[in-house]
């Protein structure tokens, strides 16, 4: 019950401090409709937008969450208000899934955007809203723990952007959200495989146009274990490395 | 009865040593002070003592908890005050009261109760609404200790609490401090100011270089380090005739020093019978207001065992920090 407590403390409190700022909720909105509306203008078809709206979905997840977490907990080690949570008598595990769930939720606010968007411009039904679903929270967890292993990595906040877009910005490309991995250069489709968001994406196509070319379960295991790993790592770096 | 143990603690960053082999104990309800200069390894300490710093050897147990097995536990009754204000400036006072009431599993009510109650001790009432960045450093540090404290915690560790902050704001801290001591939390206090220790420590370390040089009771490090008796008397005028005459009579006097045409200081190997003082003022017609013994205060103490001047000390660690 008071490990509850501290958990919903934290998250509400990083939910209402950072996440839920008018900058953020504006990138969350402008974000994902600039895109579109690029897609749209470029392709002047609104059948397209259902083409587009998988790629859409994982990018405003992808950069919701990764920079946002990586920014806020750097900022708060910058501060040291982190110390206070180091210090504090609930679990290591607990403190950083309490400071990874606002990330998540807030990735998966960011993903419903588009999708209302497009509910407006064309015809959304036949999606397989289950696995939508599904796909889009295993995104959110994937790039948020990606963005808590950008945070362990660095110390100041401008190196924690640096890295974030270093990450995310090859994952646009790589990762078939606009561009289908098939057809990317052989050398680089390892590099694709090799990155969670493909599978996530693959999903959102398979749910949304069928377009998908990867068992579901299959990107869905994977996707948990890419969790797994980062989230493990991350704990292990922060002992080494937060608890000196 | 002990509350914290502390044995053969060592820790090491690489090749560094920050803090080399120490022991000490801290007794329930005792306000013990660990000074020492800028870089001696007085934060060091307190991390590893507050589970921020793991422990390269030696142990630590708090009451019935083993570190660092038993660390989270051992949080749970412990509070802490670092030596900079670590609290949310997006939050206001009772927010971040309430906050860190939280991270302690207290309930919404009692949080909030506790907070209205810290925030009045705290003469922070007005300010509970308004954010934490508008705070003035001695508010800061007031609200950085009430945070430390809203628990209930049996142990508070308080790094620097009075260092960077306005005259009148560190004395209201002090005398928080002492009676947060008076009704029972056992306070461990690491400070730079060392009459700030002699007003408030039952006992003091003396940490130099990552070792402890010197621990026991206030009284107990003076009278140690007090190897002559210096006695000051206060005459209504003519101490700089009496000089000689004093020389005279008194041949184990160390040192007769004549501070103005009415005080002069005696200094002597041991205690000093005051009688014949008077009689010799009384002799050569002087009236006598004050005899007083002077001890010397733990910075002088201080000084005279670790060789290092408590002014540079203080100097160095504020210059830091600005």
């Amino acid at each position: 019950m008071k490990t509850w407590i501290a958990f919903w403390s934290i998250l509400l409190k990083d939910m209402k401090n950072y996440y839920l700022k008018p900058p953020n909720i504006s990138w969350g909105i402008i974000f994902p409709f600039a895109w579109t509306l690029m897609f749209f203008l470029k392709t002047q078809n609104p059948i397209d937008i259902r083409e587009i709206l998988p790629g859409v979905m994982a990018m405003s997840i992808l950069f919701g969450t990764t920079s946002m977490l990586a920014v806020t907990i750097t900022f708060e080690r910058r501060s040291r208000s982190f110390e206070r949570l180091l210090m504090a008598p609930i679990s290591l595990n607990t403190l950083m899934l309490a400071k990874t769930t606002g990330a998540i939720v807030f990735g998966v606010i960011n993903a419903f955007v588009p999708v209302v968007f497009a509910a407006f411009m064309t015809d959304l039904s036949g999606v397989n809203w289950v696995t939508t679903i599904g796909g889009v929270f295993l995104i959110a967890v994937t790039s948020t723990f990606l963005g808590l292993f950008i945070a362990v990595s660095v110390s100041e906040v401008f190196e924690a952007q640096t890295f974030s877009n270093f990450f995310r910005f090859p994952m646009v490309f790589l990762c078939g959200l606009f561009i289908p991995v098939q057809t990317l250069p052989a050398f680089l489709q390892p590099l694709s495989y090799a990155l969670p968001l493909t599978y996530g994406a693959d999903i959102l196509k398979t749910s949304i146009n069928s377009s998908g070319f990867i068992q579901p379960l299959l990107s869905f295991s994977l996707l948990a274990g890419y969790g797994l790993v980062l989230f493990g790592f991350s704990l292990k770096n922060i002992k080494n490395k937060w608890i000196h | 009865m002990h509350i914290l143990e502390v044995s053969h603690l060592t820790k090491r960053y690489n090749n560094f040593t920050a803090v080399n082999n120490i022991s000490f104990n801290i007794l329930k309800g005792e306000l013990f002070g660990f000074l020492g200069p800028n870089g001696s390894g007085k934060t060091t300490t307190i991390n590893m003592l507050t589970g921020l710093a793991k422990i390269t050897s030696g142990s630590i147990k708090l009451l019935e908890f083993d570190y660092p097995h038993e660390i989270k536990k051992a949080q749970q009754i412990i509070g802490i005050v670092p030596d900079e204000s670590n609290l949310y400036e997006e939050l206001d006072g009772f927010g971040n009261l309430c906050f860190c009431a939280s991270l302690y599993g207290m309930e919404k009510t009692t949080r909030e109760e506790r907070a209205r109650q810290l925030l009045g001790e705290f003469d922070l009432i007005g300010a509970g609404n308004k954010p934490f960045k508008s705070y003035s450093k001695g508010m800061k540090r007031k609200l950085t200790i009430a945070a430390g404290i809203i628990h209930e915690p049996k142990v508070l560790f308080l790094d620097e609490p009075t260092t960077g902050i306005d005259v009148a704001s560190a004395r209201r801290i002090r005398q928080l401090i002492k009676k947060l001591n008076k009704n029972g939390t056992t306070v461990f206090l690491t400070t730079h100011y060392i009459e700030e220790a002699e007003n408030l420590c039952h006992r003091v370390a003396f940490i130099v270089k990552g070792e402890i040089i010197k621990i026991g009771t206030v009284s107990e490090l003076i009278q140690e380090a007090q190897q002559e008796s210096i006695v000051q008397f206060t005459l209504a005028g003519g101490a700089d005739r009496l000089q000689q005459a004093l020389r005279e009579k008194k041949p184990a006097i160390f040192n007769i020093e004549v501070l103005s045409d009415t005080v002069l200081r005696v200094n002597t190997p041991q205690l000093i019978s005051l009688s014949p003082y008077i009689k010799l003022f009384e002799e050569n017609n002087l009236t006598l207001y004050e005899a007083k013994i002077i001890r010397p205060s733990l910075e002088e103490v201080f000084v005279k065992i670790t060789g290092i001047e408590a002014e540079h000390m203080k100097k160095d660690r504020e210059g830091r920090k600005k």
